[in-house]
């Protein structure tokens, strides 16, 4: 079945959203409710909090998407849904609305996973041609995902500890910036000079693995020790020292792994896809290689919304995966790894 | 009127299809607590061996908690997008009053138990007045001593609810003596038709899209924020973007 008019739900984690999307490449709604004002309160998402806002939010949610995207009931073919990965919380309350939709109008359910969402959502600036690479980077996620055909996701390489968004959360919550600090720290790292030379975790290693928690800690004790001797540090060069680490050791093995595994296409995606350091060093790298290009997802898509579920969701629908409305969240579901199927 | 009424408080899954005074088919289980994979299903079921379509339901009643906070965000979920999808009513009972519909003895008084762990419980007083428990001390999280003292039942009859109330059995028998009665298995179990029968006589919530859980228990984060943040209150936490 090929649906023409999907309605899309994320609720993975604090955001609510509702999109509407026609062919799986245009965007006619897309309403996200983000309860990032909430969780600033506790300094990082507070899962039963969460759940709480997505309840509050959901159907307004669905009223104003649309409304926005002026379609009925009969005119939705398909509807999609993150099951997973998230705050199992969360993910339940898209789920449950999802399923309920489905099952009053009698729409067929496709079950999406979060992370080909983020990735799919660059269906919104070009066709993609397979095989494709994408560079996963958000909150919770650092991998390098290879697609060698449409619907196929493969993990070659990820973080063994944490995220990289992560990291950014904790090192700003050092430099005193409120939850979520990513945009803020890419902000400061712009106006400052790469001073401090952190660790280049894994660089040298033959694989396509990626670790942050050695940079976090060398950050960490850095400032500490400057406190201990009442020294004072320039926040911004502090940011740029630990950008700097981050976007090298990404772009470094990304550029590996397209060594490796040659193809037309490299996809930039994650709510860390955002950041400008990230953004252009890969640009600059990517330019000098004639057979690959360099897609970046917008910005606004970049953070967690439907519009991308509902990318994926048609993806699903033409490899066939749909959902009986017995489908549960599953908080850890996570994509294969390439070296278990060869 | 055709109503479905639905229960996923606590471990207890029940659900229940009326048609006025007339029960079409009710189905309660008490195993798995897997209440997000079976409540559709279930539902789904019931009304096609009914002749049954979503379209042809006119109201939808829920036990909207207290009770386990998962357990009580999927029925209110799921009653709260099927009521707004279909553009129909929408009624939600507290879970303990929904427990407390099993008793009938008039003028009898009613609690209802929910263990919330370390001594704490859920829990509400009702007295059965025309056949129906009418609240008498509001619906609660409190220390179980600390809710004993606050009860008063002179001389009438209390009847202990709940798959949880044998929990408290000694502390109930030291206050109550002989006036504490404790329900049978089936008495002890929420009925969805006995919440779908009594919700019928209540009149809907007047705006769908604000309707939420009674949780009645702030989460820790913000127990704690409120006593560090003394007058401060926002009134919207989450705003739209786009
Ligand atoms: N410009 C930026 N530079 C660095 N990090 C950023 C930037 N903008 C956002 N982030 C980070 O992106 C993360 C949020 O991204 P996203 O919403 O995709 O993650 P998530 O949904 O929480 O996790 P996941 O998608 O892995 O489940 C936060 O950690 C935030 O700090
Ligand atoms: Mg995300």
């Amino acid at each position: 079945m090929q649906p023409h008019i999907i309605m899309s739900f994320e609720s993975s984690c604090d955001e609510t959203s509702v999109a509407i999307i026609e062919d799986g490449e245009k965007i006619l709604s897309n309403v996200v409710a983000t309860q990032i004002n909430s969780h600033k309160r506790f300094g990082g998402v507070v899962p039963e909090v969460a759940s709480r806002h997505h309840i509050e939010q959901i159907t307004i949610c669905v009223e104003d998407a649309m409304k926005q995207a002026d379609v009925s009931y009969d005119d939705i073919d398909a509807i999609a849904v993150t099951y997973g990965p998230g705050l199992v919380g969360a993910l339940l309350i898209g789920v449950t609305a999802a399923k309920t939709i489905a099952w009053a109008h009698n729409i067929p359910l496709i079950p999406v996973n979060h992370i080909s969402g983020h990735i799919l959502a660059s269906r919104f600036v070009t066709k993609i041609n397979y095989p494709a690479l994408a560079l996963v980077v958000s909150g919770g996620h650092t991998e390098l995902v290879l697609m060698k055909e449409e619907g196929d996701f493969k993990i070659i390489g990820e973080t063994r500890d944490d995220a990289a968004g992560e990291a950014y959360d904790k090192v700003g919550r050092v430099l005193g910036i409120n939850y979520p600090a990513g945009p803020k720290v890419d902000a400061m790292a712009a106006e400052g000079k790469d001073t401090f030379n952190f660790p280049r975790a894994m660089e040298k290693e033959d694989n396509f693995d990626f670790s942050f928690s050695g940079l976090k800690s060398a950050f960490l004790n850095t400032t500490h020790h400057a406190d201990q001797i009442h020294e004072e540090l320039d926040k911004n060069d502090l940011a740029a020292s630990f950008q700097s680490a981050v976007v090298d050791v990404l772009v470094d093995k990304t550029t590996r792994a397209l060594q490796e595994y040659p193809v037309s296409q490299l996809i930039l995606a994650g709510g860390v896809a955002a950041n400008k350091g990230l953004r252009s060093a890969l640009e600059e790298k990517i330019d000098k290689i004639d057979t690959t290009e360099l897609i970046k997802v917008p910005n606004k898509l970049c953070g967690d919304n439907a519009a991308m579920i509902g990318a994926a969701g048609y993806v699903m629908a033409k490899k066939n995966v749909f959902a009986g409305v017995d489908l549960n969240a599953d908080p850890s579901l996570e994509f294969d790894l390439l070296e278990d199927e060869e | 009127m055709k109503v479905l009424s639905l229960d996923t408080s606590n471990r207890q899954l029940t659900v229940a299809i009326l048609d006025d005074g007339q029960i079409l088919a009710t189905e309660t289980t008490t195993v798995h607590q897997k209440h997000a994979e079976y409540l559709l299903p279930i539902i789904d079921e019931l009304m096609t061996k009914v002749d049954l379509t979503p379209s042809d339901l006119q109201r939808v009643v829920v036990a909207d908690g207290p009770g386990s906070y998962t357990g009580i965000r999927i029925a209110t979920a799921t009653a709260k997008t099927l009521a707004y999808t279909l553009g129909i009513e929408l009624v939600g009972v507290s879970s303990l009053q929904t427990l407390a519909l099993n008793i009938k003895q008039e003028g009898s008084l009613v609690m209802p138990i929910f263990d919330a762990r370390n001594n704490n419980v859920f829990s509400g007083l009702y007295e059965i007045k025309n056949g129906v428990p009418e609240n008498v001390l509001e619906d609660c999280h409190t220390d179980f001593d600390k809710w004993l003292d606050r009860i008063d039942i002179k001389d009438k009859t209390v009847y202990a609810v709940g798959t949880d109330a044998p929990h408290f059995e000694d502390a109930l028998k030291n206050k109550f003596g002989d006036k504490v009665i404790f329900s049978d298995s089936f008495d002890n179990l929420p009925q969805a038709a006995r919440l779908g029968l009594y919700g019928q006589t209540l009149s809907p919530v007047e705006y769908i899209h604000t309707f939420v859980p009674r949780y009645l228990r702030l989460t820790k984060a913000e127990a704690d924020w409120k006593q560090n943040h003394p007058g401060e209150e926002v009134t919207s936490y989450v705003e739209k973007v786009n």
